[in-house]
């Protein structure tokens, strides 16, 4: 989206909305409702904290810890509470699993709902039109979008996230990571690959 | 309602461009819109579902033309002027000029990390029992509410089968509107892409969505 990318001294709408966003925090400051203070640490907290990499960690663990992978399918939520990451937008979390015959794809047509405590913030392309309309209807051309090609007799399954039940794709361990720490496999989990709109990276990827 | 929000199945937008290396948020007022929506769920005592209602309730030229935290904001200040926290005299001087509402809850700096880590969990207690179970067909209602509902367009009409029984949960279409909780049994539903999509639809391929009883009928 292009037309975010304007800098704040464009004369732009999107000045006008800089402009509005300041106005209402003044408001709701002077009349006491917020706390600037708080903002600020909601704001870190989604912009340094909270993000994939959390996700990555989920992962990584149920690809070497049998137990855990168990526990993880059998209920996301107290699983991934496990490693700390809970709360809002992940209240209730399923993990899905990935198979040489079936790819999971998580979306959400009316709005944004995305598991928070494990992924972050959702990407733009995530809340945008072209993702939201035909992740349901056109999967495979979506995943072409991200370079993505599956065996054509391989099974998509959308997810559609109408409820507030979060979904995270635990993708298939790539080959030729045997004896690989939690941490080493970790760097392989991308973002992407807990949607469904991408694949982990490969040993090779990391070598590059 | 039947917005510009519920898209699944639309033709047009043309390909997904993700963004290499994003950054969380692409300019300062995302932030600031973005903290303001979470804080002022509490003193504005509002519930997830009137904010996606306050949200998708726009003309869909406007919806489709605004970015996404300019919708989260123009909503926030939907629900701020609906509840008289804020005027629009105040929204245009940039000042307050009322004095304030009296609110429960404000959210302090201290409680940040608490109220995020908690969240609003929304599975109830129930004495009711589902009436459906794994594997029964079910048939999407018809329905078309002008109000909030998560009944996406593109499944309704449609035959499906229960993957999951998911549990009782907070009923969107109800709280949205200010009619409580009414939580009902929600269920993981999947349907083939031929049945939502016919001879479009790629037979390898299925979608799920989560419903709530009511939304459901047996088939």
């Amino acid at each position: 989206m292009a037309h975010e990318h304007h800098h704040d001294h464009d004369h732009s709408e999107l000045s006008e909305t800089q402009l509005r966003v300041r106005a209402l925090e003044t408001v709701l400051t002077e009349k006491g409702y917020v706390d600037p203070a708080a903002l600020d640490l909601l704001i870190e907290t989604y912009e340094k904290k909270v993000g994939p990499r959390n996700g990555a960690r989920v992962v990584a663990k149920a690809w070497t810890d049998p137990a855990y992978r168990a526990r993880l399918f059998k209920d996301a939520t107290p699983a991934i509470a496990e490693l700390g990451y809970a709360g809002r937008q992940g209240e209730h979390i399923v993990a899905i699993e990935n198979t040489p015959k079936r790819h999971n794809m998580v979306v959400c047509t009316l709005c944004s709902c995305y598991p928070w405590p494990v992924l972050g913030l959702p990407p733009v392309w995530y809340k945008s039109a072209p993702y939201r309309s035909r992740a349901v209807s056109d999967p495979r051309g979506v995943l072409k979008d991200f370079g993505v090609t599956l065996p054509p007799d391989s099974e998509i399954r959308v997810w559609d996230s109408t409820s507030e039940i979060r979904y995270l794709v635990i993708p298939m361990r790539p080959a030729g990571t045997d004896g690989w720490s939690e941490d080493k496999l970790a760097e392989l989990v991308t973002r992407d690959s807990m949607i469904g709109t991408g694949l982990p990276k490969s040993p090779k990827d990391l070598a590059k | 309602m039947n917005g510009a929000q519920d898209m699944g199945g639309m033709h047009g937008f043309g390909p997904v461009q993700p963004e290499a290396n994003e950054p969380v948020f692409h300019a300062e007022w995302e932030k600031r819109a973005f903290a303001l929506t979470l804080a002022m769920a509490m003193p504005g005592q509002w519930n997830i579902d009137a904010s996606r209602f306050a949200r998708e309730n726009r003309n869909p030229a406007e919806y489709l033309s605004m970015s996404y935290y300019q919708i989260w904001f123009a909503a926030l200040e939907t629900m701020l002027k609906e509840r008289e926290l804020v005027s629009n005299d105040e929204i245009a001087a940039g000042h307050a000029i009322g004095s304030p509402k009296p609110v429960k809850r404000t959210l302090t700096p201290g409680d940040v990390l608490k109220v995020l880590h908690r969240g609003g969990p929304t599975e109830r207690e129930t004495n009711t029992a589902a009436q459906f179970k794994a594997g029964d067909r079910v048939r999407a209602k018809n329905i078309n509410p002008v109000t909030h509902t998560r009944l996406p367009r593109y499944v309704r009409g449609h035959v499906g089968v229960i993957e999951r029984v998911i549990g009782c949960h907070v009923f969107p279409d109800s709280i949205a509107t200010g009619a409580g909780e009414n939580p009902q049994w929600l269920y993981t539903v999947r349907f083939a892409g031929s049945e939502l999509w016919g001879p479009n639809g790629d037979p390898t391929t299925a979608v799920s969505v989560d419903a709530w009883e009511p939304y459901l009928e047996p088939a």
